[in-house]
């Protein structure tokens, strides 16, 4: 008897509980249409809570200047870069997501996408502000561009990585934009179809920008996805290439490392992963969608986090074993002082690095830590905390002992103002997820909808029935069907 | 105005609708569209649709970002104002590879969205005309267009036979105009007034 196999057994269902197409609209749909929960008021105003300190902590670096905070003469760079490279970071995984994935055809993607890339534009609108307020004279934040000014006109210095860096980032922020958002009209065109309310008619009639569901339509929107898809994937590995150009063109020990661009590349995926999980395991349950982002979704990041987070340890390791192997001896002090040393002021960070990047994620060799959701949610943000670490190593480390003895400053403390910006990041971030939560579906409904004949739970059930049907009876029955 | 007749039917399984495009094709009938609320693979085909040419326009709106990229900064900094950076040569190719290549990218995403929003007539207060609003949800729609030719009850009896639900001969405006959701218009009395 052969066997007639539609889709590997090996893959389990992507959709859970057995669902129609109107059953997935309702499921997705009703967050946005109910009543928001106590539980998302409370997470909205600590969130805005934190913006508003935020925004003090900017007010008071704009009006006293970067004094406010503890930079000084050899570390110029301290916990603004560290922030801004760690937000960077961590929009990496909503572009790896929705683009790489997309590539690959990676049914799985479909669950936990859409997130994604809000967390991505999230994060880079962090990420933006530090540079941005790291100017001092934020006023003059626009001599950055290239525009015709009234100063020859002398124009920026196309040569310089941190101007990459603003093509870059803005890019970047542009490109993810676009695709979030016009992979998000023909959901919110559902939104709008389903809509009770007179508001509700205006606001995603006007979002969803007159979309029909056309077949052309969406024979244009698939092109545009993929294209869009390729054009992303260079893009986020250029955009960590690039910020990883700012320390790896220097001359300073510790930074001037080839390996700079493929590590950082890894290990801002590997924080993204994180954040993914961080915000995915919170939102599933609270907005009941574990039959559409099921534990084979956190178990394949999971996944992806182990494979990451051993890349990022063998770049440690190398970069190590470079550092002495090159006998550079100002190279070899950043990594022996500064870092490996565990007495030395930093140094303890060195180690926090290590522990929470390199050796914690190993737990997830294991099949049932990969499944399980309290691991998962603790060990993402044990991942976040060492990627922030791995920043700050790179960062503080290289600069607070560099060349001349008499310049180092050993100790490096932020003021409230520099925590209180970053915390302020953090009210930004999530009260633009809560917002996002509530106004849009977190998952991509017509893309769920595509995949369900071939990966929801219902087909995998019809067709483990086919698999045991001998051939010569499948042939009798679906012989005809050709002609149609 | 462009107010039209279509006879509509609604398919809930998209098995049952491709076997039924096709066959409304070669009994002869123009198909208006086929409204689905996710991206069928193969029904552009079965429609006779042909490809789009967006690749096309992403790869010139590509390459002319990559072309003002490199123009304007070998312009900048060869011709306009040569500076010395470190002593590196004014016209230094590979540190101008990032921009140039962002520039590329932004150039080909923004135009290949806008090309594509100029297309399917999609921008906020674009408001059109919806035949059955559960075809963003969970039903397949197909509209045949009425011509004077066609037999309006043979359509419909002919839908039905392939295994449509819910068939029904609907008048609607075919084109996009400036207007929001949450109000109703009444186009019918516009296009009186246009026309007297």
């Amino acid at each position: 008897m052969g066997l007639i196999r539609y889709e590997s057994q090996i893959r389990p269902p992507l959709v859970d509980g057995g669902k129609d197409y109107h059953q997935i609209s309702e499921d997705i749909c009703r967050p946005v249409e109910a009543k928001p929960s106590r539980a998302w008021w409370i997470g909205f105003i600590v969130s805005v809570l934190f913006l508003c300190f935020g925004i003090l902590s900017v007010t008071m670096e704009v009006i006293y200047g970067t004094g406010q905070w503890n930079l000084n003469k050899t570390v110029g760079w301290g916990y603004d870069i560290t922030n801004f490279v760690w937000w960077i970071g961590i929009g990496h995984a909503g572009t790896l997501i929705s683009a790489i994935l997309l590539l690959f055809r990676q049914g799985w993607r479909t669950g936990v996408n859409r997130a994604a890339e809000a967390m991505t534009i999230f994060a880079v609108i962090c990420a933006g502000q530090f540079p941005i307020w790291h100017m001092g004279r934020v006023w003059d934040a626009f001599f950055v561009l290239p525009y015709p000014n009234t100063r020859g006109p002398l124009w920026v210095n196309f040569n310089s990585p941190l101007l990459w860096d603003v093509f870059a980032i803005s890019t970047y922020f542009t490109v993810s934009l676009l695709f979030w958002y016009s992979g998000l009209i023909p959901d919110v065109a559902t939104l709008r179809d389903r809509a009770k309310k007179k508001w509700r008619k205006m606001f995603y009639g006007v979002a969803a920008f007159g979309w029909t569901g056309s077949t052309k339509h969406w024979q244009r929107h698939e092109a545009l996805s993929l294209v869009l898809a390729g054009l992303a994937t260079p893009l986020v590995l250029s955009v960590h290439t690039i910020v990883s150009f700012d320390f790896a063109t220097s001359v300073v020990p510790g930074w001037h490392t080839t390996i700079f661009p493929p590590y950082f590349v890894a290990g801002a995926i590997f924080s993204g992963f994180a954040m993914v999980q961080t915000l995915l395991v919170v939102t599933r349950k609270v907005l009941g969608l574990e039959e559409y982002i099921t534990i084979e979704h956190i178990d394949v990041m999971n996944k992806i986090i182990i494979l990451t987070g051993s890349i990022v340890g063998i770049a440690y390791l190398t970069e190590l074993f470079i550092a002495w192997y090159g006998a550079n001896e100002y190279e070899w002090f950043a990594f022996r002082q500064n870092r490996l040393n565990v007495s030395s002021p930093l140094g303890w960070s060195y180690w926090i690095m290590m522990g929470c990047n390199v050796l914690s994620p190993q737990i997830f060799w294991i099949k049932k830590m990969r499944r399980n959701l309290l691991v998962t949610f603790f060990m993402s943000i044990l991942v976040n905390v060492g990627m922030w670490f791995e920043r700050f190593v790179i960062i503080v480390t290289s600069v607070y002992r560099d060349y001349l003895p008499s310049a180092w400053s050993t100790y490096y403390r932020p003021t409230i103002w520099e925590v209180g910006f970053y915390l302020g990041t953090f009210g930004l971030f999530f009260t633009c997820y809560f917002l996002f939560s509530k106004f849009f579906p977190v998952i991509a409904l017509a893309e769920i909808k595509h995949i369900l004949k071939r990966s929801g739970d219902v087909q995998k059930d019809r067709m483990d029935k086919l698999e045991v049907q001998p051939n010569e009876e499948f042939a009798e029955e679906h012989s005809h069907d050709h002609g149609a | 105005m462009a107010i039209k007749k279509y006879v509509v039917g609604s398919f809930d399984d998209e098995a049952v609708l491709f076997p039924a495009v096709k066959k409304v094709r070669k009994a002869g009938y123009k198909i208006h569209d086929v409204f689905t609320p996710f991206p069928i693979h193969g029904l552009d085909k079965a429609m006779g649709l042909r490809d789009t040419s967006l690749h096309t326009a992403g790869f010139l709106y590509a390459i002319t970002g990559t072309a003002t990229a490199l123009g304007f900064i070998s312009w900048a900094l060869t011709y306009d104002w040569p500076l010395n950076f470190g002593g590196k040569p004014f016209f230094s190719l590979p540190a101008w590879i990032p921009i140039t290549f962002e520039l590329t990218v932004l150039f080909s995403s923004v135009g290949m969205v806008l090309t594509f929003c100029y297309l399917c007539q999609l921008a906020p207060f674009v408001k059109k005309d919806h035949f059955n609003l559960r075809s963003t949800d969970d039903i397949f729609l197909m509209a045949l267009e009425c011509t004077d030719k066609t037999n309006d009850a043979e359509a419909v009896s002919f839908l039905q036979s392939l295994g449509a639900k819910d068939v029904k001969v609907d008048r609607k405006e075919a084109r996009w105009w400036l207007g929001r959701y949450d109000k109703e218009q009444i186009l019918e009395k516009k296009t009186e007034e246009v026309a007297a």
